[in-house]
């Protein structure tokens, strides 16, 4: 019962959160190494941002002076992970219509 | 025994809002593991994207915990609205039909494993690092009141610059993207 009660308590612990952001790095560096086509690195690579924006907030919320420090990073944080989506995916668009495909193995032009 | 959990006085009881609310943060934890699971597991693109909004969703909720709804909400706004379309429209136009190639190579044979246990290894080695570590809590600290009037006294005076020089970064992305999407279509 008392391990129910301290489980239900999670959320009011630093260390949840700063799991949830390294577990969230873990999983983005796997997928990027995993991962053979362009998009799918892109969408690992947010997940490395996310686990950023995670542990500023933790540290924001639970250690920081400034209340709303975290927040603030966070948003910039958000603001560079849309303009890189947005130039990325248009970048694997022109790729794609030179190369017709988005595999990594095949974009290899300036492999020595 | 080290406690599972930070102490904070009494603990709630099962019943109450507080722990309700300990519920609903165990689901929002589980939209976002699985979420994560599903975006770099799976082989189809589409799938991978519809993680990515799942796992994003839950982290909307995450930082709705951390005490900042607007941070939420923009989560929920930017990333399962807009990038995660975006990532959609991209694999829309830009995945060939026969998009799983078998795997012939001896290095994608051992890619596997290893980046498994590079994940794995971060993913301990940061973990236990927040764990063992002696967080110091600073002496003014305050948590946020879960207001935008903080963020936006703080965007607009502290980090005016940060905020300026966003847009102008946000404006070159758009230019960017028009420009590197139109070039070579006849």
């Amino acid at each position: 019962m008392q391990m129910v009660l301290e489980i239900l308590n999670l959320y009011n612990c630093m260390s949840t959160y700063l799991i949830i952001g390294a577990m969230l790095f873990g999983f983005g560096i796997y997928g990027l190494m995993v991962h053979r086509t362009v998009i799918g690195m892109l969408i690992c690579a947010e997940f490395v941002l996310a686990a950023a924006s995670v542990n500023f907030m933790a540290f924001s919320r639970f250690l920081a002076p400034e209340p709303a420090m975290g927040q603030i990073f966070t948003l910039f944080i958000m603001a560079i992970a849309a303009a890189e989506a947005a130039i990325a995916v248009s970048i694997v668009v022109a790729v794609y219509r030179n190369y017709k495909s988005i595999d990594v193995e095949d974009l290899g032009d300036l492999h020595g | 025994m080290q406690p599972l959990v930070c102490p904070s006085g009494t603990l709630p009881s099962l019943f109450s809002a507080e722990g309700f609310a300990g519920i609903i943060f165990l689901l929002t934890v589980f939209l976002v593991i699985s979420g994560a699971v599903i975006a770099v597991v799976s082989k189809r693109l589409v799938r991978a994207v519809a993680g990515l909004a799942v796992c994003f969703t839950g982290l909307a909720g995450v930082y709705y915990f951390l005490l900042s709804p607007f941070v939420a909400m923009m989560q929920m706004l930017i990333y399962v609205g807009a990038v995660s379309i975006l990532i959609a429209f991209g694999i829309m136009m830009a995945t060939p039909e026969d998009k799983i190639t078998p795997d012939n190579k001896y290095l994608s044979k051992l890619i596997g494993p290893l980046a498994g246990s590079v994940g794995a290894l971060f993913f301990a080695g940061f973990s236990l690092l927040a764990v063992k570590t002696d967080w110091q809590v600073f002496p003014e600290h305050a948590a946020a009141d879960g207001s935008i009037k903080a963020v936006g006294m703080t965007l607009l005076t502290t980090h005016s610059m940060v905020f300026e020089l966003i847009s102008i970064v946000l404006l070159l992305a758009i230019i960017g993207a028009l420009v590197l999407a139109r070039r070579g279509r006849n």
